[in-house]
């Protein structure tokens, strides 16, 4: 093995030699002759100085420190906001752990697992508790989905566009590879009484959150899931158990799950009523709208980064979602609307996940309005903003999907614009 | 050994391999759970016909010295207008061009406001009041704008019965 190695190694530098001789220089490069090598200087460092130490938990490169979770919290209740996924700094659909979005009501409980239980209740034949330990001995599935809080994208609603990075205005969406428990089996163990409709869920967090869901989600595909990206959950994402409710609002994707009560009737909580719900201009409300509904954005080139090079050619790339199902169609458009291009997906698309979608554009230097436009396999078609205005008011909060509209400047200067 | 016998215990042994993979997919571990079903601790949740409203009672006179230590600081003075949700006023403002989601103005049921307070504030500590400061509490912000008499004692069987003005004004979009 080392004499093969210590050969071929000869055989290069006597070729190496050779080609020199040939090429008609002068004389043959010093290090062909030599014991020392010359050239290691022209090396990088990490190439002629042994590397770190390992770790026992990794983390990204100390250049990545700008790729992070902006955080948006009220200062007088610092465990009250929510932190944004930096959509703009990643590629590819899953998201990292330690970026996925957060929306917490009164901070991070640190639970210790053996001390949690979950209670099944209600109406149900008989009351059951499940530990961690024989949640672990039933069979699991993964899944990967997105969880969107209602609350994503509110920005939009407001008069001026807000002049913020695509994650930090459109980032209360992620996306993980969920694995868990069906909750059909434990609610089949608990045996469902007829009058059974719906399901209290409550966290076992400082705001003991607790939100009605609708009895036939859970026996669809809702999971209680104990692992995210392969790992335990991360405490700020619902550690030891949340539920994952693939393609519908945050909020009722529980986290720090403790009980689920089935009831005949939703229990008309205060995130059920007073948030959540969305104002129409008539005075009246929509309320229990669960879906989020098909969405795409645009995440490179997007507000923060610059055209360099005029003219030049640039991937457009983005994400898009549905929680009714999978993403069949995203359209770009380079004009403001008035001409689309279908983009290239990324396979695999998947139910309720982001799909990645990308374009290759040739910027002329021209004055340019980028936009991307999701279409679902339901046939729903993601509105302009000025369609979802006309439909909703400005006073909805919630569930805003309008398609994104950057303003590409012949500078090459990005900004968020309406009226495309 | 012969080699029938031979036969038999290997033929034995892959029965016995067979047999242990599961007939089921899962072995039922719930544990019963009728006692803590009926524990306090579990029965947080407050249904609009009350169900689950412990026992006590408060007026709005209770509730305005607990509202301006425990509530005013991040709702501010009058309810409204600080850096946490606002609480009174705005009643009949959600159709207007800047409409205010109060608890008054928007609420539909005065127990998810009981549920509320009860399960989450004081934000930095839950669980610390009592039913009566509770009952209080939401005596003082519902007669705020006269939704009760200022002289009302609320308790488990009239705070259910308290008519929110926004009571009708959702429209449920689920079930499709």
């Amino acid at each position: 093995m080392n004499d093969s190695i210590i050969q071929s190694r000869r055989k290069f530098l006597q070729k190496a030699a050779l080609g020199g001789a040939l090429a008609g220089t002068v004389s043959l490069p010093v290090w062909a002759n030599s014991d020392k090598l010359e050239f290691p200087d022209d090396l990088p460092e990490w190439m002629r100085i042994p590397g770190g130490d390992f770790s026992n938990y990794g983390q990204p490169s100390p250049h990545e420190q700008q790729v992070i979770r902006w955080i948006s919290a009220n200062p007088a209740a610092p465990g009250n906001g929510v932190s944004w996924t930096p959509l703009h700094d990643l590629k590819g659909t899953i998201t990292p752990n330690g970026l996925h979005y957060e929306r917490h009501h009164n901070g991070v409980p640190q639970i210790v697992p053996d001390q949690h239980i979950l209670l099944i209740d209600g109406l149900v034949n008989k009351p059951l508790s499940f530990d961690m330990k024989s949640l672990e001995r039933y069979p699991m599935v993964s899944r990967t989905c997105f969880i969107e809080c209602g609350g994503n994208s509110n920005s939009g609603w407001r008069s001026n566009p807000i002049q913020s990075q695509a994650g930090y205005a459109h980032g209360l969406v992620s996306n993980a590879e969920w694995t868990g428990v069906p909750l059909k089996i434990l609610l089949e163990e608990a045996g469902i009484k007829p009058t059974a409709k719906w399901a209290i869920a409550e966290g076992a967090d400082a705001a003991a959150l607790n939100i009605s869901i609708p009895l036939e989600k859970l026996l669809d595909d809702a999971m209680l899931a104990l692992y995210q990206n392969g790992e335990r959950l991360r405490p700020e994402n619902g550690y030891p158990m949340r539920l994952v409710l693939p393609g519908w609002e945050g909020i009722l994707n529980v986290k720090w799950l403790r009980q689920l009560r089935l009831t005949d009737e939703p229990i008309m909580s205060r995130d059920e009523t007073s948030q959540y719900t969305e104002l129409l201009p008539d005075g009246t409300a929509r309320q229990f709208t669960f879906v989020n509904e098909a969405k795409s954005l645009i995440t490179s080139p997007s507000l923060g980064m610059m055209l360099p090079d005029n003219p030049g050619i640039y991937q457009i790339s983005g994400l898009a979602w549905s929680g009714r199902g999978k993403i069949s169609r995203v359209e770009i458009s380079v004009d403001g609307g008035d001409n689309w291009v279908d983009a290239e997906l990324h396979g695999p698309v998947l139910d309720k996940a982001f799909t990645r979608f990308s374009l290759p554009w040739h910027w002329q230097g021209e004055y340019a309005i980028l936009q991307s436009r999701a279409t679902d396999e339901t046939g729903y078609v993601q509105p302009t903003r000025e369609v979802l205005v006309e439909n909703r008011g400005k006073h909805g909060f919630f569930h805003y999907n309008a398609i994104v509209s950057w303003e590409i400047t012949e500078e090459g200067d990005i900004n968020h614009v309406y009226g495309f | 050994m012969s080699m029938v016998s031979k036969f038999i215990s290997s033929t034995a042994i892959i029965l016995i391999s067979i047999n242990s993979f599961a007939d089921t997919d899962y072995q039922p571990l719930g544990k019963a759970a009728d006692d803590l079903s009926k524990q306090a601790q579990w029965n947080l949740s407050i249904s609009p016909t009350g169900e689950g409203l412990p026992a006590g009672k408060g007026t709005a006179a209770q509730g305005s010295k607990i509202f301006a230590l425990q509530c005013a600081g991040c709702h501010g003075p009058e309810g409204i207008g600080a850096s946490a949700d606002p609480l009174m006023g705005e009643v009949g403002s959600l159709a207007s061009e800047y409409p205010e989601k109060t608890v008054n103005s928007y609420w539909p049921y005065a127990t998810t406001l009981f549920d509320y307070i009860r399960r989450a504030m004081p934000i930095n500590a839950p669980f610390s009041l009592t039913a009566d400061e509770v009952y209080a509490l939401s005596a003082y912000i519902l007669s705020q704008d006269g939704i009760i008499a200022a002289d009302v004692e609320l308790n488990q069987e009239n705070l259910p019965q308290v008519a929110m003005p926004n009571r009708d004004g959702f429209i449920a979009i689920y079930p499709e």
